[in-house]
């Protein structure tokens, strides 16, 4: 086939071939097929440790409980004591070194969230006492009167 | 006698014909694809969601968000709550403001365009609120479409997005039906629920299941009878989201009716 | 900080929160221009396989301005990826249970085709050009440039007998006859993308590879057919001066009596393909209303209120009906003709709107809207990319390329290899 009308094939072969070489190269080793198939298991497979190796931000009340006892067990008395402390203070991470302080967010909206009746029969919120934030002490933070560690009427200011 | 001219391209057609099918090989290895459906891993992760307890506080979506660095002011999040209020004439109202990222602190509804819906009390027949995030399906549309294998799912059934091989086409969003997936602002990827594969791998549960004050998110093994999210949704009435699609989700959810979407 | 897709949508009523218009003007561009290249390439096969001789003409115009688009047909999916620079990757690790990764080889394969196929037709050309720039003694800079392109061209081969030639002619035939199909492949999977996806309830439906490839050959021959007249009317222009820029140039009179012949001739295949599409379309659509699932709902009101105007007057109307009547019409004109032509290419692009940014006008709830405000000046890149600016730069790259390309490949005024 010693025909000129060949060339162009060879021309695109060599293309071809010369995507083929640089996959070798491009592609990192661990990419194929895993587990689920080549439907769902055509990656990367290093993948998956890099995703393990993520920062945990959130250590959970357990990390908090020992050093700030007093604040942990005067909680677990009352109804806020479902709670989590890093729910309104934000991720502990690596606290007290990474972040030195935690926020401590005394905005009426925080307490709103729960506290903010909404009359819903069949869920759950219907059954948490709430206020009227126009007509209850409106523009002052609710900690002024309440104690968030200590709710209930005992710890009122 | 050959030619010089003839070795040569007889040579470059060997070894073009020999490069092609070898590193074809590689990729259709019979090995790997009978591999295939082993379901041979003992963990299949699957989530639980009580619509009866949640009560729309938002924490856990303030919690994912600040987990899994998603910035709190960027409007895409993993995980929100929907608000359905359901009106004695048969009217259905929903919404989710920001995500509930601050909860829900107002009783109208969130209609867009600046507009919102009163609804009285004593008009309501019932409301209630329905945590989502990524279903984590037994057959996830989103990896099927992928175009460059940067989504996959893992041996014990977590979908996760490789960052450093996603090109940003958007194929994946489009093809979910449950809207969970969004191109994360700064890393300019494709970003969703991970169950928290980095905390669940560790022993510990998701950033959302560990925030909820009320119990209304679990996680678990489905594969372990022992395990009490495994218990519930074998023994209890329970649903999922868009079961027609045949994605089957492993998000399931106690309390939800026709009207959730 | 805006997430992308954010700075040109409005949300209406119930939508969750990651819902935006991700798939914006670009990709409305993408299928509008890869419709043209596949519309060009079946005018241009129309005569290389099936001999029909009066399109002798617009079919070499066909193919290199088939080539001039194809490397635009790329640029919306450049403009449009998170991370344009991994776009290789599709021919890396392609994943091909995906429609967009087997669109990747599709399109290598196409674009090969039609290089090749240009190759051969205009072999002769570059091989007469190669040996005459070789033997001439004294070259200027330009010259010199033209002579190392020609003969890197001619791929090593200089034999223009009577042999090789016939050869070139066989070998255009085959690679146009196989370029029909791939054409239709090429445009059917990019139907295949949008009807496949189930989670999008307008996009869902098997007959979408079917009304792509339609209107994309409607797209195709409509523009050969008007960037035709306007090279007719430039070269008309020339004549009257008699400035001979390429060439030699036949009279006026000469150049219309030939012009109007292929327009007509055209035009019969152009409403062909026209019927074709809108019925598949209305097909589509009436099948929907009949059938009523879940979904319809919130389709009705898309469909019949909110993009009324983009469908049934831009697109079906001014789109299709319109053009239809003036190509009936007898004692069709060149005039008439460009008009018609104008507004086919329109009703194609809004069916390529209706159907890209339509189908992201409702939510996944079926109880909200999204509404797409296309960015006309730009605040940012993004703004410029996924807007109209970005969208006018698309449009103008191909006539630009075949400016270049007409100097290398010459599309009038020469004497093909057959």
């Amino acid at each position: 086939m010693k025909s000129h009308a060949w060339r162009p094939l060879y021309l695109v072969l060599g293309i071809v071939v010369l995507i083929l070489i640089a996959r070798q190269f491009l592609v990192p080793k661990s990419f194929g097929i895993h587990e689920r198939g080549y439907m769902y298991g055509w990656y990367r497979e290093e993948n998956i440790e890099d995703w393990k190796r993520y920062p945990v931000s959130y250590r959970s009340e357990e990390y908090c409980k020992d050093c700030h006892s007093d604040k942990y067990s005067m909680i677990m008395q009352t109804p806020h004591a479902i709670i989590q402390c890093e729910n309104c203070h934000g991720p502990a991470r690596e606290h007290p070194s990474d972040p030195p302080k935690l926020e401590i967010n005394k905005t009426r909206e925080l307490c709103l969230r729960c506290h903010f009746p909404l009359p819903y029969p069949s869920s759950g919120r219907a059954n948490i006492r709430g206020i009227d934030p126009e007509k209850h002490n409106p523009g002052i933070e609710c900690s002024m009167c309440h104690n968030p560690h200590k709710p209930t009427l005992e710890g009122m200011k | 006698m050959i030619t010089r001219r003839d070795f040569i391209l007889n040579a470059a057609k060997g070894i073009a014909g020999l490069a092609l099918p070898l590193t074809a090989l590689e990729i259709l290895s019979p090995d790997q694809l009978l591999a295939a459906r082993g379901d041979s891993s003992k963990v299949r992760w699957a989530f639980l969601v009580d619509t009866f307890k949640c009560v729309g506080c938002g924490f856990c979506v303030k919690a994912c968000k600040l987990e899994n660095g998603v910035p709190l002011d960027a409007n895409v999040t993993r995980t929100w709550v929907e608000r359905y209020v359901l009106a004695k004439d048969g009217r259905v109202f929903a919404d989710t403001p920001k995500g509930a990222l601050y909860g829900f602190t107002t009783g109208k509804i969130d209609l867009g365009l600046g507009k919102f819906q009163d609804i009285k009390k004593e008009d309501i027949e019932k409301a209630f609120f329905v945590p989502k995030l990524c279903n984590h399906c037994e057959n996830p549309p989103c990896v099927q479409v992928c175009p460059v294998g940067a989504t996959y799912q893992t041996p014990d059934g977590v979908v996760l997005v490789d960052r450093t091989w996603c090109i940003g086409c958007g194929y994946c969003i489009m093809a979910c039906p449950y809207g969970v997936r969004f191109f994360h602002p700064v890393y300019k990827v494709a970003d969703k629920c991970t169950f928290c594969y980095h905390r669940i791998t560790k022993g510990l549960k998701t950033a959302c299941v560990q925030a909820c004050p009320f119990g209304a998110r679990m996680i678990g093994n489905i594969r372990d009878p022992n395990d009490p999210v495994s218990r519930i949704i074998r023994t209890e009435r329970v649903g999922v989201l868009k079961d027609e699609y045949g994605t089957r989700p492993q998000v399931y959810y106690r309390g939800i009716t026709r009207e959730v979407i | 900080m805006y997430v992308h897709g954010e700075e040109w949508t409005i949300k209406e009523l119930f939508v969750t929160p990651n819902e935006y218009i991700y798939w914006s003007i670009q990709i409305v561009m993408y299928p509008f221009m890869t419709g043209l290249v596949a519309g060009a390439f079946v005018l241009s096969s129309l005569y290389h396989v099936f001999g029909i001789k009066q399109l002798k003409e617009i079919a070499r115009f066909a193919l290199v301005f088939s080539l001039a688009l194809l490397p635009v047909a790329m640029m919306p999916l450049q403009l449009h990826l998170q991370q344009p620079q991994r776009g290789i990757e599709v021919f890396l690790t392609p994943h091909f249970t995906s429609a967009i990764a087997a669109f990747g080889i599709v399109f290598s394969t196409y674009g090969a085709i039609v290089a090749s196929e240009i190759w051969f037709v205009y072999r002769k050309y570059i091989v007469e050009t190669a040996l005459a720039l070789e033997n001439k003694r004294e070259k200027s800079f330009e010259e010199k440039i033209r002579s190392v392109l020609y003969n890197i061209l001619t791929l090593g081969s200089y034999d223009i007998s009577e042999k090789a030639l016939h050869q070139d002619e066989r070998a255009v035939k085959i690679l146009a006859g196989i370029g029909i199909p791939v054409a239709c492949f090429l445009h059917g999977y990019a139907g295949f993308i949008f009807g496949s996806v189930k989670a999008n309830a307008l996009w869902m439906t098997p007959l979408m590879p079917v009304i792509f490839i339609m209107s994309a050959v409607v797209s195709g021959i409509a523009l050969c057919m008007l960037t035709y007249i306007v090279v007719m009317e430039i070269r008309k222009i020339l004549a009257a001066r008699r400035k001979t820029t390429y060439g030699t140039y036949q009279s006026t009179e000469e150049i219309k009596g030939i012009e109007i012949n292929v327009i007509r001739m055209t035009a019969k295949y152009l409403l062909f393909f026209l019927i074709f599409a809108i019925s598949l379309e209305l097909l589509d659509l009436i099948f929907r209303g009949y059938t009523a699932v879940k979904t319809w709902d919130i389709l009705r009101s898309i469909i019949y209120g909110k993009d009324f105007l983009d469908i049934f007057v831009f697109q079906y109307g001014i789109g299709n009906l319109v053009p239809f009547i003036l190509f009936l019409m007898p004692g069709l004109t060149i005039r008439r003709t460009a008009v018609g032509v104008l507004l086919v290419l329109f009703g194609v692009f809004m069916m390529r709107w209706n159907v890209v940014i339509g189908g992201q006008s409702f939510s996944l709830t079926f109880a909200g809207f999204m509404h797409y405000h296309l960015p006309i000046i730009p605040t940012n890149f993004e703004t410029f990319k996924e807007g109209l600016m970005g969208a006018i730069v698309v449009i103008i790259t191909p006539f630009v390329l075949f400016w270049i390309l007409n100097k290398i490949f010459p599309v009038f005024g020469i004497e093909e290899s057959h």
